[in-house]
């Protein structure tokens, strides 16, 4: 019975073993390139570990300014991320605790979420024509809060819900104001949730293509869109492609790995309670 | 608490939604209605013509072969996909159920696809796909013992492959995942009096797992499939919709009418038609699913 065990445990392992391999094997492929020299890169056949690891490819992206792209994102992203968790927050308090607008009110934020980019973009694009929005941070950023919203106020409503109403309440009695309760009692408490939504309402913004395409021009490309300029005929990007990609995905990797509490409930829409 | 409290209380909670609200009316009702009006006018590249046409763009639509293939298409990617993903994330689900040492670790690393950008995930899947320098093509000449050259994102045998591998791969974390978090919260002692009683394993699964499991399953195919019906990122980064248009998806379609051919009113109706049939078919899901608490 016990060896049966431990070979059950053994073949569990080996397998586990190999299937996170197989997964993570696209992602080393792609490091491995920007760490590689042009001939490495296109050597036939493929090389699966450089000779030495080189950084030039790095090195290129900052001499040619193309890190700016990553600064464009790290703003749009950041301050929509801001600004999402800010009215969300609040709109979600008032969601949770007074069933502001009943169900209607919730279920059509929601609703919103489920609309595809596309069929929402082209009038946007019109709309921010008309407005000199295009190519601009406060297009991207705005479209990114609202974007954003729904997922954040669904987000925060259950993670408010989850805060014991009694300490509110007390506050009440001592005589702080809704604001005051809500900035000073609410807002510590729901920390963590605050922190696990910013991280995942980040990573959309970060992470977008469709709207960023289609909405930059050459001012505030987004990560994104610059990896996709250098998709072309021949293929003597590849170390830019990689190398850029890997700026963007790293710092997303590293959060990410630091919040695993948090994660199943993000990426569930709250389904799942964590 | 007093009637002023009370009072006072109302307009807080109407304060506390009003930013929000504002924005997603803005970025959300803006569009609609823009859509509505210039879907049923005749605007085009060469013809700013904004009269009533009533539902011609409709049914131009209706009878645009084009739009009926890309609808096609991405209705092959959703049936495909959605159960490869659901099936291997719940055997891997399976897998990691069980207490083992380090099954943090894995779980860390197995959720990295899924929280990368969606067009990185194509261009990733565009080197690794290479016809000469990827890696794809040479461990499948290792097992054919002779050269294989398939050009993964140009032949319309393999254009479809390689975007459901490199769709699958991505997403496949995303439902372990939560069927793990599912899994996890089974009624052990209701396992436990069934195997007690010697019931199978498809029989525990359909009677106990398969219930307690359901609203998470339900959830996640449900996101999953919305993702899949407007897939854009990983098809542009690796075939553009092409050879042709033969992996053309809605969303594709959409960009292409509305931003190459500048078809306002046509792309308008399309994606009236693609709210509709989404909010229809989400609304028939949901009732069906039983989730709509």
């Amino acid at each position: 019975m016990r060896a049966d065990k431990g070979t059950g445990l053994a073949i569990r392992y080996v397998v586990a073993i190999a299937i996170t391999l197989i997964f993570l094997f696209p992602i080393y492929w792609l490091a491995i390139i920007s760490f590689k020299t042009p001939n490495e890169i296109f050597a036939f056949p493929p090389i699966w570990w450089p000779e030495a690891i080189q950084f030039a490819n790095y090195r290129v992206l900052f001499k040619d300014g193309d890190v700016d792209a990553i600064w464009n994102s790290l703003v749009i992203a950041g301050v929509s991320t801001t600004v999402a968790m800010f009215f969300g927050t609040m709109c979600a308090y008032s969601i949770a605790r007074f069933r502001t607008g009943g169900n209607f009110l919730g279920e059509w934020i929601i609703s919103n979420r489920m609309i595809p980019p596309i069929a929402i973009v082209f009038p946007i694009f019109l709309l921010y024509v008309s407005l000199g929005w295009v190519d601009t941070y406060i297009g991207l950023i705005l479209l990114y809060t609202a974007f954003n919203l729904p997922y954040v106020i669904w987000m925060m409503r259950g993670y408010i819900l989850d805060i014991p109403i009694e300490l509110e309440e007390s506050a009440l009695v001592d005589g702080c104001s809704r604001w005051r309760v809500f900035v000073k009692v609410v807002l510590p408490m729901a920390r963590g949730g605050i922190f696990a939504t910013a991280v995942f309402t980040f990573i959309f913004a970060w992470n977008e293509f469709i709207f960023a395409l289609v909405l930059t021009r050459s001012n505030v490309t987004t990560f994104p869109v610059q990896v996709t300029h250098y998709f072309g005929v021949d293929s003597t990007f590849w170390a830019k492609i990689s190398a850029m990609s890997m700026l963007g995905m790293v710092p997303i990797f590293i959060v990410v790995a630091a919040m695993q509490k948090f994660i199943v409930r993000g990426i569930s829409l709250g389904a799942v309670k964590g | 608490m007093s009637r002023l409290g009370a009072s006072i209380d109302r307009r807080f909670k109407y304060y506390m939604i009003f930013p929000a609200v504002l924005v997603i009316l803005l970025i959300g009702l803006f569009p609609a209605i823009y859509a509505l009006i210039t879907s049923t006018q005749g605007i085009t590249m060469m013809d700013e013509d904004t009269s009533f046409y009533g539902l011609m763009n409709y049914k131009a639509l209706m009878g645009d072969l084009r739009f009926w293939q890309s609808l096609l298409h991405t209705m092959i990617f959703v049936v495909i996909a959605l159960p490869a993903e659901l099936l291997l994330g719940l055997a891997m689900a399976y897998l990691f159920l069980e207490r083992m040492p380090g099954r943090q670790v894995f779980v860390s690393l197995l959720v990295l696809p899924v929280v990368m950008s969606p067009i990185i995930a194509g261009a990733t899947w565009r080197l690794l796909f290479d016809n000469r320098y990827g890696p794809v093509n040479q461990v499948l000449s290792w097992f054919t013992e002779e050269p294989v050259v398939i050009l993964w994102t140009v032949d319309n045998n393999y254009v479809y492959p390689a975007i459901l591998i490199a769709e699958i791969w991505q997403w496949t974390p995303f439902m372990f995942l939560l069927l793990l978090a599912a899994l996890s919260n089974v009624d052990k002692s209701q396992m436990e009096a069934a195997e007690l009683d010697g019931a199978s394993f498809a029989r525990k699964f359909r009677s106990i797992v398969l219930p307690a499991i359901w609203p998470v399953l339900a959830i996640a195919v449900l996101i999953r499939g919305l993702d899949l019906f407007r897939l854009f990122d990983v098809v542009w980064a690796l075939t553009r919709g092409g050879p042709g248009t033969a992996t053309e998806t809605i969303s594709m379609y959409a960009y292409i009418l509305g931003f190459r051919l500048f078809e306002t009113s046509l792309t308008s109706a399309l994606a009236f038609v693609v709210i509709f049939f989404l909010a229809v078919s989400v609304t028939l899901i949901l009732r069906r699913m039983e989730i709509d608490r």
